[in-house]
């Protein structure tokens, strides 16, 4: 059945600005809508309405490129795991709700607009490290030169599934990036080629994280719970290991 | 102008070969002074961008993301091809290069796809040794699965998620260059037009998503790699904002555009649940390795289905038609894309679709299970005899190949996969049509290059499975670092490009111009308003079956709604600012105008090919009635658009295309 719902929506014009919630009332929502197709509705209401629309990032809209975001009724991609934003559907929610809707918060994500924010932090976390130095050149050796266990080709695929959504970092209390860059620092960890250079990224990869302001984990494994890949907290300890023999 | 499309001389296998032996190169302390433009971050444009720094010259690269890691390449799930050979099972570069005509039903440039065939095995080797996790057999080598069209095993796969491991690798080496300085990235920027001097592109204008600032860029080629335009139907597997304004900017500059009407629609997709519907979820063909597909034999059983009276578990094998194997018995499920596609459409125009709105069928996992149970029963010792045991362990099997992908249809369909079959039905995926390029994937503007979706070469009239990967990295990592460099040698002395020029001030003034008009309009209807009425005419009139009347309706439909959207479009908000709506406008604005081409070249094609299909152009008897009817006679050639003001007046032009080591034939599938 459809429902009717209130919508409480943080509205903030640009980096300076202050910014509010905003309370919004929609009308005849299907459960089978996704939550970004209901935002879509409140949108083309507002237009219609002669206001500006709810900016908030959206892509691929099929859980895997990352772009959606929303901390929603206080949780990052709202009341559902294992799955992104766009990918939750309306028939979480029952009619009456009042549905809570802020941006991504944490120091090192500026806002934008209202629930756009700015990861380009996790990019340049990539950039110090997140590669293997190899030439695109097409005259590496032939794929099956080194046989990879089974076992440790799924655990880096399971590593590398990240979408860098950054969900972990909105639900950390200390906005801890170390799940993203632990799962990076994994995938190649796990694998033979990327040992010849474990020690300098992890080095260079956990130095950009700090001086971007990302906070310190302490382990209340937050963000394994709310990360829409399962990406497991074990990363982490896999990369304070790195870490520690990267430094011995 | 005529067309030339530059294909070295000689033998077909050693065409690339001499080519690469024959071009003139840059030399590196050259390269340092030479900018490249790459627009859009996706496989083709995130590795083109990573090779063109590592070779030395400068980059910079653009796109509409927050990150070149969000671009669409992202969502591809199935694999990707590649003629290794590793399985023993007959595979060679000639057989994959051969599948690859044959399955684009003739309509693909002979010398492009061979070179795509030949380099595609460097393509793995080099994303292994970039860390991509691909899935491997206990030996620790590389495990392979197949895919429709083909009766070999050559796609290599990292679980559902290929796409994202692949694009992450060419993200990857994109970091490690942007890291060293070699490429500027501009996320959130998109092209707003190409800027010519002297009839060579030479940079080109955008706009910063977040602060509206419209900015200049110069260089010495420009690249794009923008995708395709399958959401010039709304609804299509593509990300929201997919578009296709970058390839159609530089066609209303001179380049012409191929081919526009050849659309792949995908046979495994999520059916729509209703008008909010945003977009379409493909299920990978990889599910056809183990899903069956059928639909009730008995018109009453379709009925009551749909009516809810019955459930598709109620009907016993003789009840169901497992219409892919009754027709293909050679291929069955795993038959190419666009025969799937028409298949299911003929199936539910008949009355047999199964749900609500009629519009789909059944992807059945049950006969997997059961295989796949008995088999690890049989391993594990257990017994084979006990139904629940071996429900239980197909069940383990099936979710570890295929888990993410069964999660992702539960969580829209809410109905659990593995209990009932799923319900699928074609949707819009993927655009083989686009601009047009010659064997060094420039177009006809010079320094002007074009690749991966977003440009025409390698698929012909409809493209396999597991093949947009291999195209988008073998252009990007290995196919156009070699051809731009011999362009580009003939630029060592031009120094810097200014952007202080008339070219570029009178490119920019049209771009502000039309931004102005857009938030100045004192429309009444949203942007997606006109976007969803272009694309129930494009789906009801220029979809799975075309026909000469609906064409014509449909070119006169799209240009009254898009004069309709140029009076009455409603953008809120200014154009110097962070603005969604305005971004929308202007890519809707092109897509109004693709579509009367893409209509108009289907209506030109007066002949049946791959996804292209014409009521007119059917077989009428023997063993292939019913099925799409090729005319090699009158329509062996590419059809290459040059623009002239509006999509009607159009001008076409024609690149003959020569089969001299491939026999043209039916092709057939049964």
């Amino acid at each position: 059945m459809n429902m009717n719902l209130k919508l409480k929506i943080w509205r903030q014009n640009g980096a300076n600005d202050e910014g509010k919630m905003v309370d919004y009332s929609i009308s005849d929502v299907s459960p089978d809508m996704s939550f970004l197709e209901m935002l879509d509705v409140l949108n083309e209401q507002i237009i219609s309405e002669g206001g500006e629309p709810v900016a908030f990032d959206h892509d691929c809209r099929e859980g895997i490129c990352g772009m959606c975001s929303l901390y929603i009724n206080g949780e990052a991609h709202g009341p559902d795991r294992g799955i992104t934003t766009c990918q939750l559907h309306m028939r979480k929610f029952k009619d009456g709700d009042t549905i809570y809707i802020e941006p991504f918060r944490a120091k090192a994500f500026p806002v934008i607009k209202d629930l756009v924010v700015d990861r380009s932090s996790f990019d340049r976390i990539q950039h110090a490290g997140g590669f293997i130095s190899v030439n695109t050149s097409g005259n590496t050796q032939d794929a099956n030169a080194i046989p990879i266990s089974k076992h440790a080709a799924d655990e880096a695929m399971d590593a590398a599934t990240c979408i860098g959504c950054g969900a972990c970092v909105a639900t950390c209390k200390n906005s801890s990036a170390m799940l993203f860059v632990g799962a990076k620092v994994s995938q190649y960890a796990l694998l033979p080629q990327g040992q010849v250079e474990a020690a300098d990224r992890v080095k260079n990869m956990v130095a950009q994280m700090d001086l971007e302001g990302f906070g310190n984990c302490t382990n209340t494994g937050a963000c394994e719970v709310e990360c829409p890949k399962g990406i497991s907290l074990d990363n982490i300890a896999r990369m304070n290991r790195e870490f520690l023999k990267a430094n011995i | 102008m005529a067309l030339d499309s530059k294909v070295p001389q000689g033998p077909i296998a050693e065409k690339w070969t001499n080519y690469k032996n024959h071009i003139n190169l840059v030399n590196p302390a050259n390269k340092r002074n030479i900018d490249i433009i790459v627009v859009g971050t996706g496989l083709a444009g995130g590795s083109a961008a990573a090779t063109l720094a590592e070779l030395g010259y400068n980059v910079k690269a653009f796109a509409y993301q927050d990150s070149p890691r969000r671009a669409h390449s992202i969502a591809a799930q199935g694999g990707i091809n590649a003629a290794k050979n590793y399985q023993g099972d007959g595979d060679s570069t000639y057989r994959l290069f051969y599948d690859t005509v044959k399955g684009g039903d003739y309509r693909a440039r002979e010398a492009n796809v061979y070179r795509l065939a030949e380099v595609s095995a460097n393509i793995i080797d080099q994303c292994v040794a970039q860390g991509v996790p691909f899935a491997r057999d206990y030996g620790g080598l590389l495990d392979n699965r197949s895919f429709g069209g083909v009766l070999v095993s050559r796609t290599f796969y990292a679980k559902g998620q290929t796409g994202q491991q692949l694009l992450l690798g060419a993200y990857s080496a994109m970091n490690r260059q942007i890291g060293r300085g070699k490429i500027q990235m501009y996320n959130r920027h998109e092209m707003m037009d190409v800027v010519l001097v002297d009839g060579k592109a030479r940079g080109i204008i955008t706009r910063n998503l977040v602060t509206g600032e419209i900015e200049r860029h110069s260089a010495h080629a420009v690249v794009i790699a923008s995708g395709g335009y399958g959401n010039v139907f709304f609804l299509s597997t593509n990300a929201m904002g997919s578009n296709v304004s970058a390839a159609w900017k530089i066609h209303k500059k001179g380049a012409y555009f191929a081919n526009p009407c050849y659309t792949q629609i995908h046979p495994t997709c999520i059916p729509v649940s209703g008008d909010h519907q945003s977009k379409l979820t493909l299920m990978s063909e990889s599910l056809r390795n183990d899903g069956r597909i059928w639909v009730p034999a008995k018109l009453e059983d379709a009925q009551a289905i749909r009516e809810g009276k019955k459930k598709p578990t109620d009907l016993s094998e003789e009840e169901r038609d497992y219409y892919l194997e009754r027709r293909y018995p050679a291929f069955g499920n795993l038959v190419p894309r666009d025969v799937a596609s028409r298949a299911a459409k003929e199936r539910c125009d008949a009355g047999f679709g199964v749900n609500a709105t009629g519009e789909a069928v059944y992807l059945d996992f049950a006969a997997a299970i059961e295989r796949y149970g008995k088999e690890q029963a049989l391993v594990k010792g257990l017994n084979t005899e006990d139904a629940a045991l071996v429900d239980k362990l197909g069940k383990e099997i099936v979710k570890a190949k295929y888990g993410n992908l069964f999660q992702m249809y539960d969580k829209i369909v809410d109905e659990d996969p593995y209990n009932t079959p799923m319900m699928i039905y074609p949707a819009v995926h993927y655009t083989m049509g686009g601009v047009w390029v010659d064997y060094n994937l420039m177009t006809t503007i010079p320094g002007c290059y074009c690749i991966g979706e977003a440009n025409f070469s390698d698929h012909g009239a409809n493209r396999l499975g597991a093949s947009a990967l291999m195209q988008g990295l073998a252009d990007g990592y290995f196919v156009l670092p070699y051809t731009i460099g011999d362009y580009l040698s003939d630029d060592i002395r031009t120094g810097k490009i200014s952007t202080d020029t008339p070219e570029f001030d009178q490119a920019e003034k049209e771009v502000k111009e039309k931004l102005d008009f857009f938030v100045n309009n004192k429309g009444s209807k949203s942007v997606d308003h006109f976007h969803k009425r272009l694309g129930k005419i494009m789906w009801n009139k220029v979809g799975m079956a075309r026909n000469e009347q609906g064409l014509k309706e449909a070119m006169a439909e799209i240009k009254e709604l898009r004069e309709e959207f140029w009076k009455d479009v409603k953008v809120p908000g200014a154009a110097d600012t962070y603005n969604e709506e305005l971004a929308k406008a202007g890519r809707v604005a092109d897509f109004l105008e693709l579509g009367e081409l893409f209509a108009k070249d289907a209506l030109v094609r007066e002949e049946s090919c791959g996804g292209h299909f014409r009521e007119e152009s059917a077989e009428t008897e023997g063993p292939q009635k019913g099925e799409a009817k090729r005319d090699d006679e009158n329509f062996a050639f590419v059809s290459a658009w040059e623009y002239k003001g509006e999509p009607a007046d159009a001008v076409l032009h024609k690149e003959q295309l020569e089969f001299n080591d491939i026999e043209l034939k039916t092709r057939s599938y049964k």
